[in-house]
């Protein structure tokens, strides 16, 4: 899963270095506010030929409105209780799709990492499935299961299960032979070994896999909200305001999904890393 | 070793036709309609069929130009980008925190917003595969250009190599495993986000469309069909297509490892 450790480093080096007051320092004279006013500067101007685009009148109000109407409309849409049941819903439809594949997922991949049979019959089953993107489940899914919440938690967990399915197993197979021998040497028994050796020493594949996992189940979950008819959810929120031709809504919408996303990103798994295998030293911060 | 490979080959069909077994055992056993779980021959049946009349093979094929038509687009945009970031500092510094906003956003949410602005049709679909293809492509050209061997660059300047020979003949193929991750990144995101697009800003040809619209008529032997189809394009992409690339560039030239086992 070469490309898969790939992603997540690139993607952590950009959220490292794009984190407020924590952007390189390369001249020795950078204080923070500094590096705030380089990391805003971009939004500035992009908001700013927004504004113009949006004043010039060049396309309609209602299709392209000023920033000021997006930032009325989540302020509007928060204080009413709207925004954030949509926010709560979706993302406890999230955790439990995500909870579902983390436990099914890092299972699978530890038996077949350890065991050489599982290994030999649940691989190609897995990549048959894996190939296939997992909206394109989502009809099948509705027809066996219905409209509505099951329909979508278990879509979310099957498409979040096979890139932890892949990491964890890779994770397992990449523990250091000498770390396993040298255990079993001082007399680890089998139950210890695992904990303490093969489970540490498979973390960061594991951690790698759960965060592309979250982040795969992320990236459909908003159109399965649509797709299953779920009564609320940030998903359903945008494509029902299109309905309406309601675009400052759909914007304020996408906004706060790309807050959550970068907070999941960011904060969730960094905090997790941080706590394990950067502070066991098995990967650089 | 070969003997071990025989073992596992057979132990991974066995698991394949048991898997196929009990499928067919619930779907003859009459637990649930017919419609909504079709027996296998069944949907081998309307695979041919749909291949036969060359409905299978228009849908692939305008899913497969919204796709290739966005993922271009992705990288003649992505990768100058990419590269650009990796070798100046100041448009790195004004487009990395642009990526890291936009990045976390499915392309998927933008769909209703695209549909607003361009209408439904296929100017949708390739817009929001661009959008998901450019990330990965942006990041990976960066990271990769940024990891190229400063040894090498030095060794190449000393040899008297000009500023354009050291782009073309180090830093490019320096860079180029990450590159080609990136490629591959960015067709997996394209694959999800053609087939999304495609059932939301429905048009008349398309696997996703197939999908989506074999629902409303409870024809899950056409759903199993089509997927079989996706997963095949998708496989093969990846295995022939992105193998075939590794092996003309990146593993020819030693740079990394047997990519695929």
């Amino acid at each position: 899963m070469r490309p898969a450790m790939q992603e997540t480093v690139s993607e952590r080096r950009s959220a490292l270095r794009t984190a407020p007051g924590r952007a390189r320092d390369p001249y020795g004279a950078q204080t923070g506010w500094r590096s705030v006013a380089r990391t805003a500067l971009p939004f500035l101007v992009v908001g700013a030929l927004w504004e113009i685009t949006a004043h010039l009148g060049v396309f309609p109000p209602r299709l392209f409105p000023p920033l000021e109407d997006v930032a009325a409309a989540l302020v509007r849409l928060t204080l009413a209780g709207i925004l954030p049941r949509h926010a709560a819903e979706t993302l406890l439809r999230l955790l439990a799709g995500f909870g579902l594949a983390a436990t099914v997922g890092v299972g699978l991949g530890i038996a077949m990492g350890r065991s050489r049979l599982a290994e030999d019959m649940l691989l190609p089953l897995v990549s048959i499935g894996a190939p296939i993107p997992g909206v394109a489940y989502a009809p099948l899914f509705l027809l066996w299961f219905g409209l509505g919440n099951v329909s979508a938690v278990l879509l979310v967990g099957f498409v979040s299960t096979f890139p932890i399915v892949f990491n964890t197993w890779t994770g397992v197979k990449a523990v250091k032979e000498i770390w396993v021998r040298s255990a079993q040497a001082m007399g680890a028994d089998e139950g210890r070994l695992f904990r303490q050796v093969i489970l540490p020493g498979a973390l960061p594949y594991i951690l790698a896999g759960l965060r592309l996992g979250l982040a795969q189940a992320w990236r459909i979950l908003v159109v399965v909200e649509l797709l299953a008819a779920v009564p609320w959810g940030l998903g359903w929120l945008i494509f029902g305001a299109r309905e309406f031709l309601d675009t400052d809504v759909m914007l304020a919408g996408i906004v706060v999904i790309g807050a959550i996303g970068l907070l999941l990103e960011n904060v969730v798994f960094r905090r997790l890393e941080q706590t394990t295998v950067i502070r066991w030293g098995m990967m650089a911060a | 070793m070969s003997r071990q490979r025989t073992r596992s080959f057979v132990r991974g069909m066995l698991a394949l036709l048991a898997a196929a077994a009990a499928y067919e055992a619930i779907a003859r056993s009459g637990l649930f309609p017919r419609a909504l779980l079709p027996v296998l021959p069944k949907v081998a049946e309307t695979l041919l069929d749909m291949l036969a009349d060359g409905s299978m093979l228009r849908h692939a094929f305008y899913t497969l130009s919204r796709l290739l038509a966005g993922l271009a687009l992705a990288v003649v945009i992505g990768l100058p980008l990419g590269i650009l970031m990796g070798r100046l500092r100041a448009v790195e510094g004004f487009f990395l925190p642009l990526v890291s906003a936009l990045m976390p956003i499915p392309s998927l949410a933008w769909v209703p917003v695209f549909i607003l602005w361009f209408g439904l049709g296929d100017t949708v679909a390739v817009l929001v595969v661009c959008y998901a293809a450019m990330f990965p492509m942006v990041l990976n050209a960066w990271s990769g250009v940024r990891s190229v061997n400063q040894l090498w660059l030095r060794a190449a300047g000393a040899m008297g190599a000009d500023e354009s020979a050291l782009f073309w003949k180090v830093m490019l193929p320096g860079a180029a495993p990450f590159i080609i991750s990136g490629l591959r990144q960015a067709f997996q995101r394209s694959w999800i986000a053609v087939v999304g697009a495609e059932m939301i800003a429905s048009s008349d040809w398309g696997l996703g469309w197939v999908i989506y619209d074999a629902k409303e008529f409870l024809n899950a032997d056409v759903m199993l069909a089509s997927l079989a189809v996706i997963g095949a394009i998708g496989l093969s992409f990846e295995r022939l297509v992105f193998g075939a690339l590794e092996r003309a560039t990146v593993l020819r030239w030693g740079m990394v490892g047997t990519a695929n086992e």
